[in-house]
């Protein structure tokens, strides 16, 4: 084995019906380094970490691990658990009306008493070693999503993980967060923990990470050390082809062209949400593209939601096309041809186990009224059309949504409220957790919408995207706008200090 | 009544319909139904002998086991219609039928005797009294679907109110009395019509049908009623109102509740508080589970529903040939929901698709091997 390896994989392979998912994967984690394992969706890195906690068992090669065992048979996670490989997942899987301390040392206290006092001692030990702001007694769900994600960390640290995994941690946190995350990386990583680090997010891969391995269709493309691989070449071994679409994506979109005399499509005066955001003004031109941005909880969301009448609103009124509506609930929204793709694919997105069809006709479907379903026929064109034009990958329009991976899911979505024509369409983070090709995909998508004459609200974690694709963005801090820029105003340092505050100070 | 792919169609091949077949919604339910066919016909082949007879009226009527179960399964069925929509869509079920069809019954009898417990002549038409009892058993259906969908309590808690108190109120609408209907006519809907050998409730059955057949198809009930059973919040951003689709699902359920009530006390032209439809709410809950429909809502199979209700009937009445003990009934049963229950489970039903397929790649090796 080579030497500081921590762990081997070699020629891992994994078959599943119709499908070579992992074909001779190698993989090599060493002692206190951080590796990102990066890919585009499908290209078999969720495989991979299933094979490796014991999900999936492995159809070819051997595992090794150093000290503890060579050609490991790990059949279950509790085995992968065993052998020091922890992991830690997008959602948090903790128990959130439990205590810190208590989620930190669930099943694994021995005998029948326990000695809470040792035990909360013990845990607050361990949050101040890591810097982890929470306290023993604290109930988890009390702490941010950040903060739980950390206790998540610690309860696999403090298990004397020798390898662990984090799978996409960072894609619900805010910049902040992020921060304080990495720092806790960092820390592990000196005391000799090797890392694998699952993400989407190339800007993190950069700042954290020690090496990258890249896998593609079930493949290794190679392993790679940080320095040697700037992000283009990156992305180019992700894809497989040389990729120069995100640069000039921008030069496609017509700003000039907008009228901004016209009469606004969607106009808003003090509205005002029930779920903490201020009363604020807001307008939309046809064929504008603008965007909301802000932290985490800073009210993009919550803005976007009250426009489409998700969220109950009290005081504002509203026009649409200088006609003045009163929008209480969603489907008041869809009649005046605004469609809302949520933030929360899961939870407000897909209707989980209904087929592809039936979750791209809902939206006209409830449209046109609960006495007058579309015959199938008339579905299935639907559906076909809007498979075909997103390109969406599925084995057919009956296959429950939730079998997609998610960028696909992510596409279904996007095609539900595209075949219900809107004329201004609200995106919050419709690139959220979906590979690049897809991201870019849907940013064309956007502008090639404004450039028909539809109105578009873009909202992004990514400022890069945000500037590439939108005319103007609306700055939100702590539920109140705080700007907008436009033009040459465009620029991440202008958008930073914006956020930030940092004006005239 | 379900869309195209859940009917059976003719396969090309013998194998590729077998295959279909194994992965049909309606799997389970016809190969439950088949076992029990077996069963009989190995014990006792007359089980499946219909004789044409006279009733005491000297009208000619068809008898034998199988017109029993069709007869007797006719208030399952009907109950199995509007229960398959609540579980669908609030992901609980409805415990109170039973005796919410006291209540329906009572309100027949009610109003057809008016004061008077033991009538010369009923007090109204028939059809006044069964409207009345559709109102009625809607509204109490309103009643358990607004604690559901507005107040948001468990439907097995919710409904757990008029399990308790259903059979109190049916009695007090009649005073505590029991009403008798002499009048035959009463009697038809519950029994024969002069002339026609097979039971009416078979009819009024194969009507409901129908009538939820022609509402899945010209309405979206289905879609809504499933979309907001899988996720209630992505249903309200896309237009749907979850809280009514619920509440309207209670109530179809307490009309099937009034045509079953009614059924129940026309067979008898009286009632017995305490004891009609007693359990049926256990029974029509299994036919749904036995049709493969998930009990924790969402996607739904009306047709594998209504079988499951057949094969149910079967069952009972298999074990009532066998002159097992009444009250033994329920243990039989439970013994019989085990096994369907283990193999309708997703993990067994994938183990059995596993052994399917290594079977006939051993036989495809083995024929290659002859070559």
């Amino acid at each position: 084995m080579e030497n500081g390896a921590v762990l081997e994989m070699r020629g891992i392979c994994k078959y599943f019906p119709g499908v070579r998912a992992l074909e001779d994967v190698d993989f090599t984690l060493r002692e206190g380094e951080i590796h990102a394992l990066m890919g585009e969706n499908g290209a078999g890195k969720s495989t991979l970490i299933k094979v490796l906690t014991g999900v999936y068992p492995k159809d070819g090669g051997e595992i090794n691990l150093t000290g503890v065992a060579s050609n490991a048979h790990i059949r279950s996670p509790q085995d992968a658990q065993k052998l020091g490989i922890a992991t830690v997942y997008q959602e948090i899987t903790l128990c959130p009306n439990l205590t810190v301390a208590e989620n930190m040392y669930i099943g694994r206290t021995k005998g029948h008493l326990t000695n809470w006092k040792k035990i909360n001692a013990d845990a607050e030990k361990l949050l101040d070693e890591l810097g982890i702001p929470a306290l023993a007694t604290q109930q988890l769900g009390s702490c941010s999503i950040a903060v739980q994600q950390m206790v998540a960390i610690a309860r696999a640290v403090d298990m004397d993980c020798k390898v662990l995994i984090l799978d996409e941690p960072t894609s619900s946190l805010d910049e902040q967060e992020v921060l304080k995350l990495f720092n806790l990386m960092r820390s592990l990583k000196e005391k000799g923990v090797g890392i694998i680090f699952v993400t989407h997010f190339l800007e993190q891969v950069y700042e954290v990470c020690d090496r990258i391995t890249v896998l593609r269709d079930g493949k290794l493309v190679g392993e790679y050390i940080i320095e040697d691989l700037p992000r283009v070449k990156l992305v180019s071994k992700m894809l497989g082809k040389d990729f120069d679409d995100m640069a000039d994506i921008k030069s496609e979109s017509d700003a000039d062209n907008i009228d901004y005399n016209d009469i606004p499509v969607y106009e808003a005066k003090d509205l005002t949400g029930t779920t903490g955001i201020k009363p604020f003004d807001f307008e939309i031109h046809k064929g504008e593209v603008n965007g909301f941005t802000g932290l985490l909880g800073s009210g993009r969301s919550e803005c976007v939601r009250a426009i489409f009448g998700a969220d109950k609103t009290n005081g504002g009124k509203v026009w649409v096309n200088g006609k003045q509506v009163k929008i209480n609930k969603p489907l008041d929204a869809m009649k005046n041809g605004i469609s809302y793709l949520p933030e929360d694919r899961k939870l407000d997105g897909i209707v989980g186990d209904l087929s592809v069809r039936d979750n791209i006709i809902l939206a006209l479907q409830v449209m046109k009224g609960f006495f007058r379903p579309f015959t199938r026929a008339q579905a299935e064109a639907f559906a076909d059309e809007y498979i075909k034009l997103l390109s969406i990958k599925t084995a057919s329009s009956e296959s429950p949504v939730n079998s997609l991976s998610g960028g696909n899911q992510q596409k279904v979505i996007l095609a539900r409220w595209l075949l219900a024509n809107p004329v201004y369409l609200i995106l919050d983070e419709p690139t959220r957790g979906i590979d690049i090709g897809t991201k870019v995909e849907i940013q064309k998508l956007v502008l090639k919408l404004a450039a028909e004459g539809k109105s578009v609200t873009f909202i992004s974690s990514e400022i890069d995207e945000m500037i590439r694709t939108c005319s103007s963005l609306i700055v939100m801090r702590d539920g109140k706008v705080v700007g907008e820029l436009k033009g040459d105003d465009l620029n991440q340092n202008k958008i930073m200090a914006t956020i930030a505050g940092g004006e005239g100070k | 009544m379900t869309e195209s792919n859940n009917t059976i169609g003719s396969g090309k091949s013998f194998k590729g319909f077998v295959g279909r077949l194994v992965q049909n919604q309606l799997f389970i339910p016809i190969a439950a139904l088949l076992v029990l066919v077996i069963f009989n016909l190995a014990a006792d082949p007359s089980f499946f002998k219909i004789t044409l007879d006279q009733n005491s009226a000297g009208d000619p009527v068809l008898s034998g086991y199988l017109i029993t179960i069709v007869d007797y399964a006719s208030e399952l069925a009907i109950l199995a219609i509007g229960m398959t929509l609540v579980t669908a869509a609030s992901g609980g079920q409805d415990i109170s039928v039973g005796a919410t069809i006291a209540i329906a019954g009572s309100v027949v009898l009610r109003v057809l005797c008016g004061t008077d417990s033991r009538p010369e002549k009923m007090q109204a038409p028939i059809i006044v009294a069964f409207l009345i009892c559709v109102i009625v058993s809607a509204l109490f259906g309103a009643f358990n679907g607004a604690l559901v969908a507005f107040f948001k309590i468990q439907p097995m808690v919710a409904t757990l109110i008029l399990f308790t108190a259903g059979r109190s109120i049916a009695a007090w609408i009649n005073n505590n009395e029991l009403p008798i209907i002499s009048d035959p006519s009463f009697g038809y809907y519950g029994n024969f019509i002069p002339g026609i050998p097979l039971p009416t409730p078979v009819f009024i059955a194969a009507l409901c049908m129908v009538v939820i057949a022609l509402v899945l198809k010209f309405t979206n009930l289905r879609l809504y009623a499933q979309a907001v059973g899988i996720n209630p919040s992505s249903s309200r951003l896309n237009g749907i109102n979850p809280q009514m689709i619920k509440f309207l699902t209670f109530v179809i359920l307490g009309v099937c509740v009034a045509v079953a009530g009614f059924i129940k006390v026309s067979r008898l032209s009286t009632i017995n508080y305490s004891v009609v439809a007693k359990d049926i709410e256990m029974d029509v809950i299994l036919a749904v589970a036995l049709g493969g429909n998930a009990l924790s809502g969402g996607k739904f199979n009306m047709t594998a529903s209504i079988l499951g209700a057949y094969v149910i009937q079967f069952l009972t009445t298999t074990l009532l040939k066998f002159k097992v003990d009444s009250a033994a009934i329920s243990a039989y049963k439970a013994v019989v929901v085990i096994i369907l229950v283990v193999l309708s489970a997703p993990f067994v039903r994938k183990k059995i698709g596993e052994l399917r397929k290594k079977i006939t790649a051993r036989k495809v090796k083995a024929a290659k091997e002859g070559v």
